[in-house]
């Protein structure tokens, strides 16, 4: 029923084809949700949500006084990838890791790269993420980015293109575990004829991540968290929780002695790892911003003398610079000598003049960002922006060129979405997330996340963006 | 564990137990009022004056009338101790410790502040449903308990559980008692009368303790009913019980033996209670009961700021 209507409106659909057939993948779905009535699905729909709000699933909105939690909506159709595709996809966003994280480890060491001319050095130390204080570090294990979140999308004609990578600290991945409970609930049929590859041992391989990157036997983990107010604490308490470790505010912790530890009802008690969500300048008083309470003061020269290993990495937050994200494909040449199996999207950067002008001129067909933005801040959209917006944001592009990228304008894929009672057609991408410890483990799936509005190719939680549950088969 | 997040498990707890006492305290008042065909007003501010909350009322209310003080303990977001924000602030340090704490307790929870969030303002409609209200925030902070008790390994937390939750209590039935004792006592003309008798049995379902009481007392005096709330031993919201458990707690907490102690708190309460093993009511009444609950209530708080000078300020 729900499905006769569906309309693809010439976008790449990731359940239809062109020609409006079904993909393979999506049969026994379709034919799931055909053979149900329309009052069923959103009957499952209503329990699935109030299943999230009774678990207290939600995500804080700065600024929203009125609101201040919400449940991240959650659409019950999932995402569904093919085993075949997702080979590629992993093997892609593993080279990835392997190339930036050379990276990283290399501009804060020899800087080969930079001598060999691939990335200007002012490109690299003008960037915000750039901390010179990291210069010489060299982390446990040579691992800087321990968990990554890189966004994918899929365009026009359907191929992936990776739109940005996370690497501070990025988040989504509780919503991934607990929207899988939610739908095995939801469709338990549909799983075993499936055979969706199972996520919930990702805790599991997070903390065996965490323990790598130390030398004792049993090592004291920590989760640092910035507080309740954070948009994320419910991640932070669900990960410290399925890993089985205590999660920590700065002022649970402190330094003695070159050493990190946190206060414990029986004294002082030190830790060897921490899974640190706080972005790096918070992390210390005493070597970054003096005004952060977030942070202890201190353990940065502990992460130094090798007495505490953090993950990720301080100085990661390089290599989200949008800038930086233009020369990923570089770095995967230049470190591993391979092409790049997923490629960046095409990206202008405003710092070279030729693409300063031709951004400047075609404003109203690109999307603008930030090279520091997240969240969908600090970003615009051409073609859905006023002249008035347009004008000033040429301005401040100009007035800070090397701040700034531009892409043009996606037709991200869009899937059928329950919208009120009917399916409808809604953007999407994707946030796989990617450990990297012993090996490197990329979660079979990630965070589906969609634009609930019509028309919308904003995802984001902040800015009204939904998420979808994400199934590899086999 | 964290000393915050013992000191987190340790107010959730309070706060559970205060929002408890509460809506006992209000629901057998306005049962109580229901029976007195006297000027109510004169009957409902003695319990703000058992919260200590009074000046904070009388600057933001003219008169004490039933619907502000009811409103006042339970949905005013502006007085510190009302049922709502004793469930804000419950549920908040339920958040910064939910690895500590099992799914099914958070729920309780989170479902308890979800349910009465909405709620800004008893209406006139609403008195009719009001024991249903008071009596379903009763039964969701017993939810609690018992889910606290059923799902969470009787370590630590769960130490610093208790430890929260019988200190509130034994502050809640100090105060309880000396309110009632007060207002109660100067009707001696009336002893012995009905009046005297539901007033007395009200005191008595403050604590929930009717019941119980009848088991073990066949008359209904003041001196029984305060040997039963102070002196009993096995009476759950009696003093000397609580006293008795938090000592039982904090031992298990120090692994110190049983004759000798580890930390200032730990002696405190051991003081007090062997005290009270030795103390008899006709003492406690002959040296003056408002003046023995009154050095009680101030003991109780420098145990509570001793035990957080011990464990939550390292």
């Amino acid at each position: 029923m729900l499905l006769t209507n569906y309309q693809t409106d010439s976008f790449y659909d990731e359940m239809f084809s062109e020609e409006g057939g079904i993909r393979q993948s999506y049969h026994i779905l379709k034919s799931r949700i055909e053979g149900m009535d329309d009052k069923e699905l959103l009957k499952r729909k209503a329990s699935a949500e109030k299943a999230l709000l009774s678990l207290g699933i939600t995500f804080n909105v700065y600024g929203d006084e009125e609101e201040e939690e919400r449940i991240m909506p959650f659409d019950i159709i999932p995402r569904i990838v093919t085993s075949f595709e997702w080979k590629k996809m992993e093997e892609g966003l593993k080279q990835r890791i392997r190339a930036l994280n050379l990276f990283i480890q290399d501009i804060y060491g020899d800087e080969k790269i930079i001598k060999d001319g691939v990335i200007p050095a002012e490109i690299v130390y003008s960037s915000s993420g750039y901390l010179k204080e990291c210069k010489g570090i060299k982390p446990p294990k040579g691992i800087w980015i321990h968990i990554t979140g890189t966004d994918l999308v899929r365009d026009g004609d359907g191929q992936m293109l990776v739109l940005e990578d996370n690497l501070r600290c990025p988040s989504g991945v509780s919503y991934v575990l607990e929207n899988r409970e939610v739908m095995k609930k939801t469709f338990p049929e549909l799983f075993a004829s499936l055979s969706v590859r199972p996520i919930y041992d990702y805790p599991i391989r997070l903390r065996g991540m965490l323990e790598h990157l130390s030398d004792k036997p049993n090592p004291n983990i920590g989760v640092l968290t910035p507080g309740i107010y954070n948009s994320a604490y419910y991640e932070h308490s669900f990960l410290a929780s399925r890993m089985g470790v205590p999660l920590v505010e700065g002022t649970d912790l402190t330094v003695r002695d070159d050493k990190l530890y946190m206060r414990t009802t029986k004294g002082l008690k030190q830790v060897d790892v921490l899974y640190r969500r706080i972005d790096d300048t918070f992390m210390d008083p005493k070597t970054f911003r003096k005004d952060s309470l977030l942070g202890v003061p201190g353990i940065f020269e502990v992460f130094k003398k090798g007495n505490v290993a953090l993950a990720n990495a301080p100085g990661t937050g390089v290599a989200d610079d949008k800038v930086i994200y233009s020369y990923v494909p570089d770095f995967i040449k230049y470190y591993l000598g391979e092409e790049p199996i997923i490629p960046n999207v095409p990206t202008y950067l405003c710092s070279r003049e030729k693409d300063l002008k031709y951004v400047c001129e075609n404003i109203g067909n690109l999307v603008v960002k930030a090279a520091n933005g997240a969240g969908g801040y600090g970003m615009i959209i051409g073609p859905v922006a006023s002249e008035k917006e347009k004008e000033e944001f040429v301005e401040k592009v100009k007035a800070d060129p090397r701040n700034y990228i531009a892409q043009p304008v996606l037709s991200l894929s869009r899937i059928p979405t329950l919208i009120e009672d009917k399916l409808e057609g809604r953007h999407v991408d994707l946030r796989p997330f990617i450990l990297y410890g012993e090996e490197i483990y990329v979660m079979p799936g990630g965070l589906t996340r969609v634009a609930l509005r019509r028309g919308s190719l904003v995802v984001n939680s902040s800015q009204g963006g939904g998420s979808k549950d994400t199934w590899v088969m086999g | 564990m964290l000393s915050r997040v013992a000191e987190s498990v340790y107010w959730m707890n309070r706060y559970m137990e205060r929002a408890e006492n509460y809506s006992r305290f209000l629901d057998v008042n306005f049962q109580l009022s229901l029976d007195l065909n006297e000027d109510s007003n004169r009957q409902w501010m003695p319990l703000v004056y058992t919260t200590g909350d009074n000046e904070l009322f009388s600057r933001k209310y003219n008169i004490p009338s039933k619907e502000n003080v009811i409103h006042f303990m339970s949905l005013d977001i502006e007085n510190p101790n009302s049922i709502m924000n004793c469930l804000i602030r419950a549920r908040e340090n339920a958040r910064t410790v939910r690895e500590n704490i099992s799914t099914p307790m958070w729920e309780v929870i989170n479902e308890f502040y979800l349910t009465i969030k909405s709620k800004r303002k008893f209406e006139e409609s609403d008195m009719p449903g009001i024991a249903e209200f008071f009596k379903a925030i009763r039964n969701q902070c017993l939810l609690f308990y018992g889910c606290q008790e059923a799902t969470i390994s009787h370590d630590e937390v769960w130490h610093f559980a208790l430890l929260g939750r019988l200190l509130e209590r034994a502050d809640k039935t100090t105060r309880i008692l000396d309110m009632k004792y007060f207002i109660l006592l100067p009707s001696r003309e009336e002893v012995g009368s009905t009046l005297d008798l539901i007033q007395w049995l009200s005191l008595l379902k403050s604590a929930s303790a009717h019941e119980m009481f009848n088991r073990f007392y066949t008359r209904i005096t003041p001196k029984n009913i305060a040997e039963f709330l102070i002196l009993d031993k096995i009476f759950p919201r009696a003093i000397r019980f609580c006293l008795s458990k938090t000592f039982d707690s904090l031992k298990i907490l120090s692994g110190t033996d049983k004759d000798s102690y580890g930390d200032e708190t730990e002696k405190r309460v051991g003081v007090l209670l062997s005290e009270m093993n030795y103390a008899s009511i006709d003492e406690i009444f002959s040296s003056g009961m408002h003046e023995y609950l009154d050095q009680l209530q101030v003991r109780l708080n420098g145990i509570a700021a001793q035990l957080d000078e011990t464990y939550f300020r390292n």
